[in-house]
């Protein structure tokens, strides 16, 4: 009974395992990431990053139609131009980080969706926007896992920098030039996680897999390693069973996967142990020192 | 009005008509003299002397309009700017923000040994913050805040120490602890240089005094420096700032 309910519809339909390799391939990478933007106060950038790859993505396709390299490398290169180009104008004017990430993404999102309705019809613009995760080919399963494993090493490697790029900026800035190539590295893997996610997801709902569960983890964990750990299980918990509901509910499965990390979120939200809305309500107790 | 160093001893900073500023107004106008190894320098001024600025350029963070100024690598100096723009909602312990100063031994893959630990817990243990060391930043006291940058500091073992206000809004008793660590510094021959507002506590520990006011108003003995003329002086050049202000004939 139980094994008909939860594992047949992965060992019966190829289509089914496919959609849950690809979102635990996003939810393992995208979440970590999503840590440490909300760590850094960055997490509309996330939201930012996806529009600015519109264009590109938009360009891939009116060249190559609706294939996956052409529109993966050009949707990668508009995200990474937005990205250094944001930072550079942070750097050499007087425009902050965010402002200047503001203007462009505008600029690249409205670029994208001129480009997009030269050539195709609504139907394409949503499949860039909100993407299929059932259906996914071998092409693009590959793509995602081996975004997953670039971007786990890559934090590996990024790991220590980071930490004290976000904690004290200053202090790395002071010791040395790290920081610049440290937060340049850190977005790049931001925008190839978004662009192999709007594959499976689509642009905007990458974003979710993203932040939702970091933010959720944040509720609960009072340091980063358990933060990171309860992001990345919130990730794959919202990929399987999202998958699993909207099976059997004929509900689109992308979205209602981003709907039960919503859920994780708001349950995080009341119980969360180190930072939700339950814990003022319980009577204070405190120690002696 | 300049004294000069003693010559004959090993030189750690040196400025040559340095002058530091912002969008071409200066902070610190046309700069010289020397700082010899293991001098322990206080530098004193009214708001806007420019003496956050100077310390700011000693550690390489921010380029001079003009003039040159030599000193160490970043490495080799270690920096507590005035307002630490630490993340204290980070989810970090202490031990793991001193073990931070590490960073120019380590780097960003180096292993940490368990010597190098050791010396971690005996530095968090010498700023006196002993039974800290998994408490998360957040819960900490702003004075045991500057205890732990403290520790930071002792950790990277660097040959110039830059203190921008350490004392600014700390008790007493956390301020006698930092001043017998800075004076550890000094015994072991580091140069350490400390930009303070509190001239009694300058008098009583710093045996040399740079007095600026946008440039140099006196530089030597503390007590030849701090004098009453010298700081009416200093007082009466505060915080020029002239939008329409002509160019610099000196820099010409």
């Amino acid at each position: 009974m139980l094994y008909d309910i939860l594992i047949a519809p992965f060992a019966d339909f190829a289509f089914m395992r496919r959609a849950l390799v690809g979102s635990i391939a996003l939810a393992l990478a995208g979440s970590p990431l999503g840590v440490f933007l909300i760590l850094r106060r960055m997490s509309l950038t996330g939201d930012a990053m996806s529009h600015a790859i519109l264009p590109g993505a938009a360009i891939g396709y009116l060249v190559a139609g609706l294939s996956l390299w052409p529109m993966t490398i050009a949707g990668l290169a508009a995200g990474l131009i937005v990205a250094v180009g944001s930072g550079v104008v942070a750097r050499a004017t007087i425009l902050r980080e965010d402002a200047s990430l503001a203007a462009f993404y505008l600029i690249s999102l409205a670029l994208g969706v001129t480009l997009i309705s030269l050539r195709g019809s609504n139907i394409d613009l949503l499949h860039v926007l909100f993407g299929s995760v059932l259906a996914l080919d071998d092409a693009t399963l590959i793509l995602l896992a081996g975004i997953a494993s670039l971007t786990l090493a890559g934090l590996a490697l990024l790991y220590r920098a980071l930490v004290i790029e976000t904690v004290d900026p200053g202090f790395l800035a002071s010791t040395g030039r790290a920081g610049g190539p440290t937060q340049m590295a850190f977005l790049g893997l931001v925008v190839l996680n978004l662009v192999g996610g709007f594959q499976a997801l689509g642009t905007l709902l990458a974003v979710g897999m993203m932040m939702l569960p970091a933010a959720s983890a944040r509720l609960i964990a009072r340091d980063i390693t358990s933060m990171l750990a309860i992001a990345a299980a919130f990730g794959i918990a919202s990929s399987y069973i999202g998958l699993v509901v909207s099976f059997y509910a004929s509900l689109p499965s992308g979205p209602f996967i981003i709907l039960v990390a919503g859920g994780f979120y708001v349950g995080a939200l009341v119980f969360g142990r180190a930072g939700g809305l339950l814990r003022n309500l319980k009577p204070k107790r405190h120690l002696e020192a | 009005m300049t004294q000069e160093m003693n010559s004959g001893h090993a030189v750690a900073i040196a400025f040559h008509d340095l002058t530091l500023g912002y969008e071409g107004h200066p902070a610190v106008h046309h700069l010289d003299g020397e700082i010899e190894k293991g001098a322990l320098l206080a530098i004193c001024g009214p708001n806007g002397a420019g003496k956050s600025t100077l310390l700011k350029s000693i550690s390489g963070a921010l380029s001079p309009l003009s003039g040159s100024l030599s000193a160490p690598r970043r490495r080799d100096i270690a920096y507590l700017p005035q307002a630490a723009d630490i993340d204290t909602s980070f989810p970090i312990t202490v031990l793991d923000v001193v073990a931070m100063g590490l960073w120019t031994q380590c780097g960003p893959f180096r292993a940490i040994s368990g010597r190098r630990l050791e010396e971690v817990r005996g530095a968090v243990s010498a700023v006196g913050l002993n039974g800290f060391e998994d408490r998360v930043i957040s819960t900490l006291s702003g004075g045991q805040l500057q205890r732990m940058l403290f520790a930071r500091l002792l950790i990277q073992d660097a040959s110039v120490v830059l203190l921008d206000e350490p004392f600014a809004a700390i008790d007493a008793n956390t301020s006698a602890d930092l001043l017998a660590l800075i004076a550890r510094w000094h015994d072991e021959q580091r140069t350490v240089l400390v930009v303070s507002h509190d001239l009694d506590l300058v008098r009583d520990h710093f045996p040399q005094t740079l007095l600026l006011a946008r440039e140099q108003v006196a530089r030597g003995k503390t007590s030849d420096v701090l004098t009453t003329p010298n700081l009416a002086r200093a007082r009466s050049r505060a915080e020029a700032f002239d939008r329409g202000a002509a160019v610099c004939a000196r820099a010409a």
